[in-house]
């Protein structure tokens, strides 16, 4: 059988796909007892049992300067940033990409800037908005939201407008406005969409969360990581890795189950 | 007759690219008429200036003895092949679309008593087409012959002058299309409409239509094969009434509203 016709039932699936995970797992934990048999104190590849001592410390031992449990600390300051960066990204996605993809003029106005705005590095921004807003929260928001918003107002635009010109015109033969072409048979095709490009948006969101924590914060996951990184403590970076992963994993399939649920129109013919 | 669309010699070009020339054109109320022509003859050309989707570089489009301006609007209702209905709706959702966008500006949607009226006048509709049983269906559910028929009941909620079909039913399979020429056909007869239909099929042109419009270039330079646009060569008025017997339309349901409200 040709490879392209190859498919495998549900339970071939799981096992092809946890094979390259369980091998990896399997590389590191070989690599880490020889390491130690060779010094105890090796500090680069830690084993599972010192990275549960690292995070447990940090679970249940509150920081002597502020009184909070670390871990829990670091991950509801981080999520926060994160959820709020994103919140705003996607209102703009929402309200600048439903009008530029539906209103001709003011895809003409804002179109270029908005294009302009998209191929900055937003890293390269992070020094003025430092110097602009301070190093509290509103500067490491606005990168977020800086960071994501161009691409997802572009995406939801494009989306917007290659809808199809005949739904247009429908609607306007039954007699539908500019705005209620906009409200009614825009916006709910844009949501699925919208749902898409948060998910899409969620990695490089993450990237500038943690870049600017490492520059300059006080808290954060990222500010963990940078923090721990004076001292090779690889047991408890290793794990707030990991942590980083699961929570986007755990985003993104929140979306997805959201998408389906609230727009079943969108999957119908998918299936 | 009056006549209700009148084109007077109305010319479209794009740039250099002459697509219609000098069409005359006279449509009465209660015509059927079919357009032919080759591909590129300037068929769907002729359909948007009536729809208003464009407007002529000469000449003058009058409907009802009024210009029309280029923009469309609910006098004139229409059917593409495909992309007419909305996937985001229910199939009773898309024909109540029609009812609520003039009585909600703002809203657009209709609450309370306003919304059970619209629900009960666009199920209604939907018998009518045939889909009294899959009010609450989304189109991507239904098959494209189903979809066409939510199109046709969509665009005649409004109770528009002109219907303007843009080859309706040419995705659709043979017996399917049958069915589909019945179904015109009826409610042609039974709303008194004026329909104006774009196809490639010749048969079908002839079987429905009351007049026919074949559309060609009269000229042709083959050094500049887009220097002179398609007119109208050949006008056959046929008959007053179709030559198909149309199938027995699909029995109203008793209770039009028992579905919608389920």
């Amino acid at each position: 059988m040709r490879w392209i016709n190859w498919h495998l039932s549900k339970r071939d699936r799981l096992i092809a796909g946890g094979a390259p995970i369980v091998l990896l797992l399997v590389i590191y934990l070989v690599t880490a007892v020889q390491r130690h048999a060779a010094n105890p104190s090796d500090k680069i590849l830690p084993l599972p049992s010192g990275m549960a001592k690292a995070i447990t410390d940090l679970l249940t031992t509150p920081d002597p300067l502020s009184g909070h449990l670390v871990f829990w600390a670091d991950t509801l300051a981080s999520l926060q940033r994160l959820g709020l960066g994103l919140g705003i990204a996607t209102l703009f996605a929402l309200v600048l990409g439903l009008l530029i993809g539906a209103l001709p003029p003011v895809r003409a106005a804002l179109s270029p800037l908005v294009t302009g705005i998209a191929v900055i590095p937003p890293i390269a921004l992070l020094p003025i908005l430092f110097i602009a807003l301070g190093l509290g929260e509103t500067s490491k928001i606005v990168l977020i939201a800086i960071g994501v918003a161009p691409v997802m107002v572009r995406d939801i635009a494009a989306h917007v407008g290659s809808l199809p010109r005949e739904q247009i015109i429908k609607a306007e033969t039954l007699g539908a406005n500019s705005w209620q072409i906009i409200v009614r048979v825009a916006l709910p095709q844009a949501m699925p969409r919208l749902i898409q490009a948060i998910r899409l948006a969620l990695g490089p969101a993450w990237v500038f969360l943690i870049s600017a924590e490492a520059v300059a914060s006080d808290i954060g996951l990222g500010y963990r990581i940078f923090l721990v990184r004076r001292y090779l403590a690889m047991d408890v970076i290793i794990p707030y890795v990991a942590w980083i992963a699961l929570l986007a994993i755990l985003a993104d399939l929140v979306l997805a189950a959201t998408s389906r649920r609230m727009f079943p129109w969108a999957h119908e013919a998918a299936r | 007759m009056s006549a209700l669309l009148s084109l007077r010699n109305v010319w479209v070009e794009y740039g250099e690219k002459v697509v219609l020339e000098k069409v005359n054109l006279e449509v009465s109320e209660g015509a059927f008429l079919s357009i032919i022509g080759p591909s590129g003859a300037g068929k769907s050309s002729l359909l948007r200036l009536i729809l208003g989707q464009e407007a002529p570089t000469r000449g003058q489009v009058l409907l009802g003895g009024e210009p029309l301006e280029p923009q469309c609007g609910p006098d004139r209702g229409v059917v593409f092949q495909r992309y007419s209905v909305f996937p985001h709706m229910s199939v009773l959702g898309n024909v109540m679309f029609g009812l609520e966008c003039p009585a909600a500006p703002i809203a657009a949607r209709l609450f309370g008593s306003a919304r059970r009226k619209a629900m009960g006048e666009a199920a209604a509709m939907l018998h009518a087409v045939g889909l009294g049983d899959s009010l609450n269906l989304y189109p991507a559910q239904m098959s494209g012959g189903m979809q066409q028929r939510l199109a046709i009941a969509q665009a005649l909620i409004k109770r528009p002058r002109i219907l303007l079909l843009d080859e309706p039913f040419g995705a659709l399979d043979p017996g399917i299309r049958a069915d589909m020429h019945g179904l015109i056909t009826q409610l042609w007869r039974d709303y008194g409409l004026t329909i104006v239909m774009v196809t490639h099929d010749i048969k079908e042109a002839f079987t429905l239509g009351t007049r026919v419009l074949a559309l060609d270039k009269r000229r042709h330079d083959p050094h500049a094969p887009h220097r002179y646009g398609a007119t109208a060569v050949y006008d056959l008025p046929l008959r007053t009434a179709p030559a198909v017997v149309p199938p027995a339309p699909p029995q109203p349901d008793p209770n039009p509203l028992s579905a919608a409200a389920s």
